[in-house]
């Protein structure tokens, strides 16, 4: 659709962001490089340029970061807490300082457009930080007994989707109950995590307390079988978490998983069609529909399915997509090459199955990883697009007539992370977010996050809980 | 005269409400803490396992959607017929775990009043661990506990009676249904609980349970796709079975509780045993503005 009005490039300045040609492990307070010498690229999935040379951690490493982080634990979990509060404190004031350069750095590792990581990755990551700066020395208070303890060395293996937001729901809650963590970013999207480790030096966080591992699967795996860790958490897909899960069977280990879904968001037909359009949009195409609890299926009712989908074409192609640095753009670039194939593998197997694909008039760039925002008709429960999580900007539509139907429908899934019911009705929004088997439900909203509310699946999501005061649950031995 | 032939009981599995035999037509036999014989108990087979989810699975909805308050009253009306039955109960805990008639008459009394402890949660859980969250948003938002579904309890291989209970109650009191596998060497108090269960007004189906082998019967339930969650309370004394269990339960991400040393079941229970079988579920409501744009989204 032509555009009223042409827009003007309006790129965010790069120049806010210096990144160096290479970095290090982070262990012990110190910047090292790998035992064996390893090392990958990160590039910018957006244009494909190397951004900087990452030292790839191996198992020597893995186990050089677990000890530091233990030797650390002795001081850092006799800390009161209200200096272990004041630790994160600093820690989330300085993300707000820094939270421009954090933002570009992030747009350029990740994809994700600038708009996204400067107006909801920051702003969360830091609030996080200082909503459980708070918790450090309120323990007591927290519902668990007096004087709850912390369980140790915490493992944690976070994904590339949201990177130094999971970073944040990972080392903040760690850190104010007294644990020390080893953390492993993601391959794709080390940069933010390294630079992390820049902050916790400028806050002057003892050394030893957050150690920073890039590196592959691998690295990981070493991560949580390692002996001495006491605590592993992950967020990632499904599959991997089984795995985890299995590692860490017969262990004294405590396991939180954070893992993949296929939200159903149901429109019924006394919604709101435009902000329920806006809903649709902001559940499936934010962050490029790379979000675990992504409102992936589209449940409308039937009466209104005309209506609805010709609002939803009609916004879909007013949707920018390109440069994630331009404070413009809805859509970036996919994460990765491999991302990108398994999207393209997924959408094939959905036109191969019968459903029928659309996608707006869209240009996309020449070079970087893109996919055009996609949706798919005709739809049944049977699909594949409309069974497994894609991790991409493609929404699957099915109909339903009765709210009992969708219901069903919405739970008849592996999954149980995240729901969005749109309705006038109030008693029904409430009827229904009763029956959905699901931790997460927005009524009249999407993709609504918060540091007090806790977060996290039923069934084949995962278990535990980020967030809240449930969120300190994960890292004490309670 | 002669003394009076006793009536002995056949012992028969509780599941879906009702009495079967094992489907396999198996028993063993099950004796005093002396050897003596008491009686031959259901030998239950991976199909009487396959069953007793599909009983539990059906009676979920039900018991999860019925009022905290109308839970607490069954809860509660199961512990009257406990202590009504009570003299069974003491003979059979005593011959099980070798215990004086006052030391067994303590463990059941301890088991009846952790029932109505359990009663008195169901409508207070909720209250304890959920409420409102502060979001930084015109929202409101709050997060609720609701059980994890069908649950398996491998129930303590000791304890035949206090432990049994202990595991489970807490895990009907929040709404599950339950697959309990009975102390596998003294299962006869929980095969009578079942006779129990089946006249307090507790539906059918939320408590089903399951005599035999415990390795046997967990292992296809640990692996079962249909099971939510399962406690290892009874495992823990069978070498290398908590973790081959533990593995088979990855499969479909099931909720694990390890099993742990108890030193006393009559300590009084914290609310763990509640909280590792709820899931929290957290729903965001727009607050909207009535402000002169009249928008409330």
């Amino acid at each position: 659709m032509a555009s009223a009005f042409e827009y003007a490039p309006a790129p965010e300045s790069r120049s806010v962001v210096d990144i160096a040609p290479s970095y290090g492990l982070f262990i012990d307070g110190e910047f090292t490089e790998a035992a064996d010498g390893k090392v990958f690229k990160t590039v910018s999935p957006s244009t494909e340029e190397v951004l900087s040379e990452i030292a790839q951690a191996g198992e020597a490493d893995v186990d050089r970061a677990v000890q530091a982080a233990r030797k650390a634990f002795e001081k850092w979990s006799a800390l009161p807490g209200s200096e272990r509060a004041k630790y994160l404190f600093r820690i989330a004031r300085i993300i707000q300082e820094r939270s421009r350069e954090l933002a570009v750095l992030e747009t350029l590792d990740n994809g994700k457009p600038i708009k996204e990581t400067r107006d909801a990755d920051l702003p969360l990551v830091a609030a996080h930080f200082f909503y459980y700066a708070g918790w450090a020395d309120k323990l007591d208070h927290a519902g668990f007994g007096a004087n709850p303890r912390p369980l140790g060395v915490a493992g944690q293996v976070i994904p590339w989707n949201f990177p130094l937001l999971m970073l944040a729901w990972k080392i903040a809650p760690a850190l104010a109950t007294g644990n020390t963590v080893v953390l492993k970013p993601a391959e794709t999207t080390p940069l933010s995590a390294l630079f992390f480790a820049d902050i916790c030096r400028q806050a002057g966080l003892p050394k030893g307390v957050v150690n920073i591992l890039p590196g592959y699967g691998d690295t990981g795996a070493a991560l949580i079988a390692h002996p001495d860790v006491n605590k592993v958490a992950f967020t990632g897909s499904t599959a991997v978490g089984k795995q985890i899960a299995r590692t860490v069977a017969g262990t004294r280990k405590k396991l939180t998983l954070e893992l993949g879904g296929k939200g159903a968001n149901i429109v019924f037909d006394d919604a709101p069609i435009d902000q329920a359009v806006e809903g649709i949009v902001n559940g499936i195409f934010f962050n490029q529909g790379q979000v675990c609890c992504a409102g992936s299926r589209l449940l409308v009712q039937e009466s209104i399915q005309d209506e609805l989908m010709d609002s939803l074409k009609r916004r879909l192609s007013t949707l920018r997509l390109g440069d994630p640095l331009d404070k413009n753009t809805d859509i970036g670039a996919i994460n990765s090459e491999e991302q990108l194939a398994r999207i393209t593998t997924l959408v094939e197997q959905g036109e191969a199955e019968g459903a029928e694909r659309w996608s707006p008039a869209c240009e996309l760039p020449s070079s970087g990883y893109w996919f055009a925002p996609t949706l798919f008709t005709n739809v049944t429960q049977a699909h594949t697009i409309a069974r497994d999580e894609i991790f991409g900007p493609v929404l699957s539509v099915l109909t339903f007539r009765t709210p009992d139907e969708a219901v069903a429908k919405a739970n008849n899934s592996q999954y149980g992370l995240s729901a969005g019911i749109w309705t006038e009705k109030g008693s029904r929004i409430l009827a229904v977010a009763n029956k959905l088997r699901a931790g997460v439900i927005w009524s009249n909203t999407f993709n609504k996050f918060d540091p007090t509310s806790p977060f996290g699946g039923y069934k084949e999501s995962g278990f535990g809980r980020e967030g809240g005061r449930h969120g300190l649950e994960a890292y004490l031995d309670v | 005269m002669s003394e009076r032939l006793s009536v002995f009981k056949t012992y028969k599995l509780y599941v879906g409400g009702k009495f079967p035999r094992s489907e396999s037509g198996r028993v063993y036999e099950v004796t005093d803490s002396k050897g003596n014989w008491l009686a031959n108990a259901p030998l239950s087979s991976r199909k009487d396992a396959r069953d007793a989810v599909v009983a539990a699975r059906k009676a979920f909805g039900g018991w999860a959607g019925a009022t905290a308050y109308n839970r607490g009253q069954i809860l509660y009306r199961i512990a009257e017929m406990l202590e009504g039955r009570k003299a069974q109960f003491v003979r059979e805990v005593a011959d099980a775990e070798g215990l004086s008639k006052s030391k067994a008459a303590d463990q059941v009394d301890a088991a009846i009043d952790r029932w109505v402890w359990y009663a008195g949660w169901t409508d207070k859980i909720a209250q304890v661990i959920g409420g409102a969250n502060p979001v930084a948003g015109p929202y409101f938002n709050l997060s609720s506990p609701e059980p994890a579904g069908v649950v398996v309890v491998l129930a303590p291989q000791e304890s035949s009676f206090l432990g049994l209970i202990s595991v489970v109650a807490p895990v009907i009191a929040t709404g599950n249904t339950a697959i309990v596998i009975a102390s596998e060497k003294s299962p006869l108090p929980a095969l009578s609980l079942g006779e129990v269960l089946a006249t307090s007004d507790l539906p059918g189906g939320v408590v089903n349970v399951l005599s035999g082998r415990t390795a046997e019967i967990a292992t296809p339930l640990a692996a079962h796709q249909d099971v939510n969650a399962i406690d290892l309370a009874g495992a823990g004394e069978i070498d290398g079975l908590a973790k081959e269990l533990e593995i088979a339960a990855a499969d479909n991400l099931k909720r694990v509780l390890r099993p742990q040393p108890v030193d006393d079941w009559a300590a009084t229970p914290g609310i763990d045993r509640m909280t590792a079988f709820l899931e929290t579920k957290t729903v965001w409501h727009p607050t909207g503005s009535l402000g002169a744009s009249g928008s409330s989204y």
